[in-house]
């Protein structure tokens, strides 16, 4: 070890009394505000009390763990213990996108959206009994830096560069994004702004203190965003189970949401507003076929409808309506077309309530084939994604031994399985209420959440009388995903200070994913790509600060590029995994396990891998055709978000192959290998820790 | 180094413990969601047996999967005496 009077035991159980301290003093905080609000805080100010609370804490860890030192910077001095190191992992793990979207993914999909949930954890057992302990052992700072050494040189190196740098920054856009969305919600701050306040948050974790203060705030972030999820979805589970806990009985409330779901189905009003949308949707089609003519149809219609009200001196609230509707009626044929387009999507809304539990719906045996198939592409991706995303696998560099990162993997997704196996629970119990509070409430008197969350974002919940019978039917409701997460507090009945608490963890989920990717791409730009190609003899304190600095960068152009709202986030992220699975699992399997592995072989294997897999989202994926890609057919149906189930196996049969072909690796690379496999070897020339 | 055939042992008898847990892993991962619809049939305290697997059964088994694996390799590493010793 690094120094000679460090002891692990003393670190560990100062560790364990801070955090235990810290995690008393924010409950202490959260009381602190509930009173607040009794006697009359504003909402708004309850909102800036999380946000700035927050931020500032994080700010101070990251400015108390301010280190110049290359060891401290790269892998926070290698001393994590396993149980802390799985506390960060599990916030750079989780995302924005698995706090806030995760449920209503769930909500909105049943059973296939589990997918998610399965890709996301089972990757754990890919990192455990591949990767983490031998990279643990090899002990160098990056992703690349295994790559070079194990294949040798600087192609290798390079490639391994572009994919980190490529998958982390596509990612990080998406958390971007999270943070400034929640702090925009929460504090009325505008987007743009929200952004800024956000990326300030970001970089005072990371800047002054690189992977040690990252560190230390991802433990703090995960403490916040654990209890924030849990704390409603416990509340709310009291209120339908019955228990404290409820993942373990939600199973009885998934049979009455069955239940609930064939009431709906064959339930006459239901039907009734379902018809309405079918016969909207036919209609909007038929226009369509003959836009010119429909349009003048149209317009005399409402025309005519207006002149008969006027002529029969009906009553004014009659005739304004009708004013209202020639006034509303597009003016030019190009205009009709666009709104029968959006028309015929209500054809969607004309279906009855998906089964919740169902398995692979379909309508004949070919679409269910499909739907079981898209979901084993998904679930395959997101495993060997999550084994070959580098932010994650760098914080198996930081423990202190190969043993203590095995076990560290152990609490890394024991951590992640706390939110994973919490967030199905989520839907089925928010599905439940809203089956049984929401759908069957008159317009007049709508549940106090429904009626607000209405009113503040139509795009999450809108709920319009389609057949003006008073009542609401769940065909009259449209739901964004990301409702469940954050409307569960007022759902459950739960004052305003846990709406907040919910926003909090969200930044925390958002900020230390953010955290924990922009500094893989510093890392790789300023270590990989400048001291190992560059300059070899800068100084220490050079390197640091060149990472510093372009952390500062890369984070202000993201933020740049996140500004811009680029268009389907959720296929990003998809992608980034594909693409992480394809270029990097196989090179870094073959290179532990295959001592035949060689350099041309992992050069030409990740060129194919992601040749492959770049090459089906190209052809297939529709904001590419749009642009003009010639655009092919799916291969046996599989989504473009898939991708990597090509990549991957076709990236790992070219090492392989052209392993076999080409010279077998020098002797020195196979002590290498040799030395990886084992914890630790008598006599062993390697140098381990570092330099 | 020369690697002696104790060191090939501890080897192979790693390889085996991978290979054992990733067939457990196998199993719970595309075994169970390709059969959900059929799993689904079975009802598990109240859940159909498919989605309990997939919402927390296999999440449940995947911890363990690390767990365990962490478990035998720690002594295996004291074994054939390649472990790190304790940390101070």
């Amino acid at each position: 070890m690094s120094t000679q009077a460090f002891s692990h035991k003393t670190f560990k159980s100062n560790l364990t009394k801070y955090y235990t301290f810290y995690t008393g003093g924010f409950i202490v905080f959260l009381i602190a505000l509930a009173i607040a609000e009794q006697l009359g805080t504003s909402r708004q100010w309850i909102g800036y009390w999380f946000l700035f609370a927050t931020i500032g804490l994080y700010a101070g860890i990251g400015i108390m763990s301010r280190t110049a030192d290359v060891a401290e910077y790269y892998v926070a001095g290698r001393r994590v213990p396993a149980f802390f190191n799985g506390m960060a992992t599990g916030a750079d793990w989780m995302s924005a996108a698995s706090f806030i979207g995760m449920a209503g993914t769930l909500f909105l999909a049943g059973y296939d959206g589990l997918a998610w949930v399965m890709g996301w954890t089972g990757g754990y057992c890919l990192v455990a009994l591949f990767l983490a302990p031998y990279l643990r052992k090899f002990g160098q700072f990056t992703i690349p830096d295994f790559l070079a050494e194990r294949y040798g040189g600087n192609i290798v190196r390079t490639i391994g560069i572009i994919s980190a740098v490529v998958c982390s920054f596509v990612y990080v856009v998406a958390q971007i994004y999270g943070v400034g969305l929640i702090t925009s919600r929460f504090t009325g701050l505008e987007f743009g702004v929200g952004v800024f306040v956000g990326l300030a948050g970001i970089l005072v974790c990371s800047m002054l203190g690189g992977m040690k203060a990252v560190t230390w705030t991802q433990v703090a972030q995960y403490i916040i965003l654990i209890i924030a999820y849990l704390t409603p979805v416990v509340w709310l589970g009291m209120k339908h189970t019955g228990i404290p806990v409820p993942q373990i009985a939600y199973g009885y409330t998934l049979q009455k949401v069955t239940e609930l779901e064939k009431k709906i189905t064959a339930d006459p009003k239901e039907q009734e507003v379902r018809k309405i949308f079918a016969d909207r949707a036919k209609a909007a089609t038929a226009a369509l076929a003959s836009p010119a003519q429909a349009h003048a149809d149209g317009k005399a219609k409402v025309d005519s409808t207006l002149a008969d009200l006027k002529a029969t001196g009906a009553p004014a609230d009659k005739i304004a309506a009708a004013e209202k509707a020639v006034a509303a009626y597009p003016r030019d044929v190009t205009a009709a077309q666009a709104q029968w387009k959006r028309e015929t999507g209500l054809a969607a809304r004309a279906a009855p309530p998906r089964p919740h539990a169902q398995a692979f719906p379909g309508k004949d045996e070919a679409a269910q084939a499909n739907a079981r198939l898209n979901f084993i592409g998904i679930v395959f991706c997101m495993m060997f994604g999550t084994a070959a995303l580098p932010h994650i696998l760098m914080r198996y560099y930081t423990t202190p031994s190969v043993q203590e990162a095995r076990v560290s993997v152990f609490w890394s997704l024991f951590f992640i399985f706390m939110l994973y196996f919490t967030a199905p629970c989520l839907a089925v119990l928010a599905k439940y209420d809203m089956f049984s509070n929401l759908v069957g409430s008159s317009f007049a008197t709508l549940p106090a959440w429904a009626a607000a969350w209405a009113k503040v974002d139509p795009t999450l919940l809108n709920i319009t009388d389609v057949n003006m019978d008073g009542i609401v039917q769940w065909a009259e409701v449209v739901i964004g995903g990301d409702l469940i997460v954050l409307a569960t507090p007022e759902i459950a009945g739960l004052p305003y200070v846990v709406s907040g608490l919910v926003a909090a963890g969200g930044l925390a989920a958002a900020l230390s994913t953010a955290d924990g990717l922009l500094l893989t791409i510093a890392n790789a730009l300023s270590h990989d790509l400048y001291y190992k190609m560059i300059d070899p003899n800068a100084s220490t304190t050079k390197r640091v600060t060149i990472s510093k600095g372009l952390l500062v960068v890369v984070a202000i152009v993201a933020a740049y590029v996140t500004s811009l709202k680029p268009g389907d986030i959720l296929f990003l992220v998809g992608a980034a995994f594909s693409l992480a699975a394809s270029a990097f699992f196989p090179p870094l399997v073959a290179g532990v396990f295959w001592k035949r592995a060689n350099k041309w072989g992992a050069i030409i294997g990740m060129a194919a891998g992601l040749g492959v897999c770049v090459y089906y989202m190209l052809r297939t994926y529709p904001f590419f055709t749009n642009m003009g890609v010639p655009k092919m057919d799916l291969w046996f149906g599989l989504s473009p978000v898939s991708a990597g189930m090509f990549g991957l196996p076709v990236g790992l049969l070219t090492i392989i192959v052209v392993s076999l072909l080409t010279a077998p690796p020098s002797r020195k690379v196979q002590e290498l290998v040799e030395h990886v496999r084992y914890p630790h070897l008598k006599g062993d020339t390697l140098v381990s820790e570092g330099r | 180094m020369q690697l002696t055939e104790k060191h090939n042992e501890y080897w192979r008898r790693n390889l085996k413990y991978t290979a054992v847990l990733l067939a457990v892993w196998f199993l719970v991962t595309f075994v169970v969601a390709w059969y959900a619809r059929e799993l689904n049939t079975i009802t598990f305290f109240g859940w159909p047996l498919g989605f309990w697997f997939s919402a927390q059964g296999s999440l449940a088994i995947y911890v363990a999967i690390i767990g365990i694996y962490a478990v035998l390799m720690k002594k295996l590493d004291k074994e054939y005496n390649v472990d790190e010793g304790d940390l101070e």
